[in-house]
């Protein structure tokens, strides 16, 4: 079971990203060994399709669960089809760490 | 006028940069004013293909051609592709999705702008196109000229050039003069727009914005090398920064249209051809001799 957060940084004091395709890293937490693995989200400057490119990405890695603060629907189409669970969180305050650690409760 | 005895129509495009200035008010008018004074084989083209709007002024007007615009847009064969990911290297437009390990192969007709990259890209035959509707074309018989042809693109189509150049290749041998209605704004459309145009009309405003716009909008002409001239729109609104640009910049003034709050009250009912004022009437013979001047 993997589960990704988007990030701002590639360290855990990173502050939460609130943008998915445009997210500039993806921290992938895999619950089984607890690895954490940050990833840098290279579309994410890019003119069109960031979103698509993402999903894409966490298709390909296995990613079961992603929480950011948004998605779009071309990326929302894709993560459909292959039931990944989207979770919303609006608060951009939040670092990282902070969110891994409420997940681990 | 050597250049109406020409079979080729001559073509006057009329931008703005900004939204708003009065490209439409102008175009319609000067569609309605060219008919009276200078050629009744006058066409009014509108360009702006996101949301077309000249046909609101044109009450009675009636349908007499529509056909559709295609695009063609690759299709990936799963049971032949190899998912090598090839093809979405060679995509400029993040347009195609592919997932090895779960063999997923997907185009986003959204994302797509048809340049066939992808097609040569493959080396397992496994993309094909499809054709794929992304606007229409409506040709409309109105009071004046030899009426009004749009573009309309399909909502979430990105493809506005491609309904642009679908609209332009239309035969209208029957026009003399054509008037381009163009979108707002400076970007590929716009280009697309005034690419052809034998004169460009610049709308404006005497705003802050309107003449920041008009400055992008000038230099991109520049870079195209057309013959431009400026309406001031609304004159007596805002301050003389578009006035000062003007003459610094060497841009001839068409004319100036003062703002005027019943006028914008019957362009909103969509009656500004109803009713025309004598002042209206004056300021568009006047743009309409000095484009004359300045296209010789």
């Amino acid at each position: 079971m993997k589960t990704v957060i988007t990030s701002t940084g590639n360290t855990l004091d990173s502050n939460f990203d609130l943008r998915f395709g445009r997210a500039a890293y993806f921290c992938v937490y895999d619950e089984e060994t607890e690895k954490i693995e940050f990833i840098e989200n290279i579309h994410s400057n890019d003119q069109g399709g960031a979103g698509s490119k993402a999903s894409e990405k966490m298709i390909e890695l296995g990613v079961t669960k992603i929480i950011s603060g948004d998605f779009g629907p071309k990326a929302m189409e894709l993560l459909d089809q292959f039931k990944i669970r989207l979770i919303l969180m609006s608060d951009e305050s939040k670092k990282v760490s902070d969110i891994l650690n409420l997940m681990k409760k | 006028m050597n250049n109406l005895s020409k079979k080729e129509p001559f073509k006057i495009a009329v931008a703005s940069g900004k939204g708003g200035t009065g490209k439409t008010t102008v175009s319609v008018n000067l569609q309605y004013f060219i008919s009276k004074f200078w050629s009744e084989k006058v066409l009014l083209l509108d360009c702006d293909v996101e949301e077309p709007n000249d046909l609101i002024f044109f009450p009675e007007s009636e349908i007499t051609g529509n056909k559709e615009v295609h695009l063609l847009v690759p299709f990936i064969d799963t049971q032949k592709c190899t998912f090598c990911r090839k093809c979405v290297d060679w995509c400029e437009f993040n347009a195609i999705v592919v997932i090895p390990p779960v063999k997923f192969a997907q185009v986003n007709q959204s994302l797509c702008h048809s340049c066939g990259a992808c097609i040569v890209a493959c080396n397992n035959g496994a993309i094909s196109e499809n054709k794929v509707s992304i606007g229409e074309i409506n040709n409309y018989k109105t009071q004046i000229g030899v009426g009004l042809t749009e573009g309309k693109l399909k909502i979430g189509s990105a493809m506005q050039t491609s309904v642009i150049k679908a609209l332009k290749s239309e035969d209208f041998n029957n026009a003399e003069i054509i008037i381009y209605d163009a979108p707002p704004g400076t970007s590929c459309p716009v280009v697309t727009t005034v690419s052809d145009a034998d004169f460009v009309v610049l709308v404006t405003e005497p705003t802050p914005f309107g003449v920041y716009d008009l400055s992008l909008t000038v230099d991109l002409l520049k870079e195209m090398n057309k013959t431009t001239g400026v309406i001031v729109n609304k004159s007596g609104l805002g301050n003389n920064e578009v006035y000062e640009y003007l003459e610094q910049n060497n841009i001839p003034i068409l004319g100036a249209i003062p703002f005027n709050k019943n006028y914008a009250s019957k362009y909103a009912q969509g009656n500004i051809l109803k009713n025309i004022l004598i002042e209206t009437e004056d300021f568009y013979k006047e743009i309409i001799s000095n484009i004359k001047k300045y296209i010789n």
